[in-house]
């Protein structure tokens, strides 16, 4: 596998190589089903292909049990697509966390993006105990020493293959405090993070000026940093986002832009009622990319179009991000 | 202080089983504190089971007892000859003195009307909130005083999860977010420095290592002769 690594990268995947070669990268999301069915990995990764450079695998997202994220990477993989890898500190402990990069890497597995985790008690196992042996600073640590110094985070040697991954992180600038966000970015950073997603933006504004303050960090220069976006489906979805989801902003007029798209159509017509949401919030989806992609800093977008992958290919193609660039070398 | 709280009569009576001769033995320390297993509960639970064994037409009996600290040897050793007398003892104490109880009487069966829930104080008249995990390895230097293993739902060392928004955590807009409390009271004390350092994975074998965790203080040792008497 040393060929790999060739030309100084860390682990030459994709979504590495395109950030090198200074394009703007446009990365994806894929929710592994709530049951066994492969199929449904192999559907999305098909209308996600070709218009994203890679694609996150959710673990267990919102603390509700799905197929595993490497498992799942494997079948996309498979479909032609680019995985990468969520990894939690909410269900495994480091022991558990290293036997399972150490098989994602023999699977051929190259991106990995490393997380806290959504709180137990929002999924489907609330009464489950949670691990949290490391948090997501300690985790990308750990990993960047597997990969760069050949050893586990007991200090052992890796004797053989070691995981080459390219490492993310996430990051919350609508999450408070405010003004610990770019320093916990910067703490990120330090750890072992190649690449950052954030949160989903819905208020520009608050995004630019934690941009300055990462850029005036020197930290745009030291990390890929890729925009959270997502298209909105519904009024009532922008609403509930706006209200009452935790560590989420979401202004007004992106919430009285969903229910003026509707403006007109009559209650009972619940398909052209959708239909114009979804052409609105594709709409604001593009709007936004452009917004954003003027903002310094900002190497790319992460658009998150969970059970609505069919999104992504107008998005991308609206904002002229398509075709994908194919970096060889 | 340890903080307990009664469990529900019925789990209460259940437990008992068919016993006809009960003792209720309250603790004086921490759940008296707290009122839950104090004198006062011990005799007001006492009412409540004679009054369920008439309703439920089970004869019961039911004695009371409180000692000053049901943890210790010195304290719960004269309760030894009236134990054989009872069916069962319940104990009002924490865990700590349910299983002292049972592992100085072994002959009697102690079993536990509390719940023991957590280590903290009461924030006002009424109202008690968690504040140590006893996590065997204090970091309350590099935080201001407040703990994120006990005050962050999810234990966080280096910061506040992307959940934390207007002050409170994800999980309970009731609930504060630790690190919002960490990250101010740091601005406040000019020691941001601080936060801004990695720290490390905490050992946790000072914490839940499975297994009990011991002290061994030689120095307070009775009948251990001093060895390095040069």
């Amino acid at each position: 596998m040393a060929e790999e690594t060739n030309n100084g990268y860390k682990s030459g995947s994709n979504l590495e190589k395109i950030l090198r070669a200074g394009h703007f990268v446009v990365t994806g999301e894929l929710g592994p089903p709530q049951s066994a069915d492969g199929s449904v990995i192999r559907e999305k990764a098909n209308l996600l292909k070709d218009v994203t450079d890679a694609v996150n695998i959710t673990d267990n997202q919102t603390a509700i049990v799905r197929m595993s994220s490497i498992a799942s990477a494997v079948l996309t993989m498979e479909e032609g697509l680019e995985p990468i890898v969520q990894m939690t500190c909410r269900d495994r402990n480091r022991l558990a966390i290293q036997a399972d990069l150490l098989g994602a890497q023999a699977l051929g597995v190259r991106n990995l993006l490393c997380l806290t985790g959504d709180h137990q008690s929002f999924g489907n196992h609330p009464t489950a105990k949670n691990v949290h042996d490391l948090d997501s600073v300690q985790l990308l640590q750990m990993v960047k020493t597997m990969r760069d110094e050949s050893k586990f985070q007991c200090g052992d040697d890796i004797k053989g293959e070691r995981p080459t991954f390219f490492l993310g992180a996430a990051a919350n600038p609508f999450g408070d405090p405010f003004e610990f966000r770019p320093y916990r970015l910067a703490k990120k950073a330090v750890a072992g993070a190649d690449f950052i997603q954030t949160q989903l933006i819905y208020d520009i504004p608050r995004f630019r000026e934690y941009m300055k303050k990462v850029v005036d960090m020197g930290l745009h220069e030291k990390i890929y940093i890729l925009a959270g976006v997502g298209p909105i489906k519904s009024s009532g979805a922008a609403r509930y986002m706006r209200d009452k989801v935790p560590g989420m902003i979401v202004r007004d007029e992106y919430v009285d832009r969903m229910a003026a798209a509707i403006k007109g159509i009559p209650k009972e017509e619940k398909a052209a009622r959708r239909q114009a949401w979804r052409e609105t919030g594709i709409q604001i989806c593009i709007e936004q990319i452009q917004e954003i992609r003027e903002i310094k800093g900002v190497a790319g977008v992460h658009i998150m179009a969970i059970e609505w992958e069919e999104a992504v290919r107008p998005i991308v193609e609206g904002t002229g991000l398509y075709p994908r660039p194919i970096v060889n070398e | 202080m340890i903080v307990g709280e009664q469990k529900p009569i019925a789990e209460i009576m259940k437990l008992l089983g068919d016993a006809q001769k009960v003792l209720i033995a309250g603790c004086g320390t921490c759940v008296t504190v707290c009122f839950a297993g104090g004198e006062k509960e011990v005799g007001i639970l006492a009412s409540a089971l004679r009054m369920m064994s008439k309703l439920e037409e089970h004869p019961m009996e039911v004695d009371e007892v409180t000692v000053q600290r049901q943890c210790e040897w010195e304290y719960i050793d004269p309760l030894a000859e009236r134990l054989g007398e009872y069916d069962a003892v319940l104990s009002l104490a924490c865990g700590i003195g349910v299983q002292a109880m049972n592992e100085r009487f072994p002959e009697s069966i102690t079993l536990p009307g509390l719940n023991t829930t957590f280590m903290g104080l009461p924030e006002e008249q009424g109202v008690w909130e968690e504040r140590c995990q006893a996590c065997g390895d204090c970091i309350l230097g590099l935080t201001g005083g407040i703990c994120p293993i006990a005050r962050c739902s999810k234990q966080l060392l280096n910061g506040p999860c992307g959940g934390s928004q207007n002050g409170v955590c994800e999980i309970d807009p009731d609930v504060p977010c630790a690190w919002q409390l960490i990250w101010e009271r740091a601005e406040k004390l000019g020691r941001i420095d601080n936060l801004l350092e990695i720290q490390p994975p905490k050992d946790w074998a000072k914490s839940r290592d499975g297994g009990p965790r011991k002290i061994v203080r030689e120095d307070l040792q009775l009948g251990r002769e001093t060895t390095e008497a040069e």
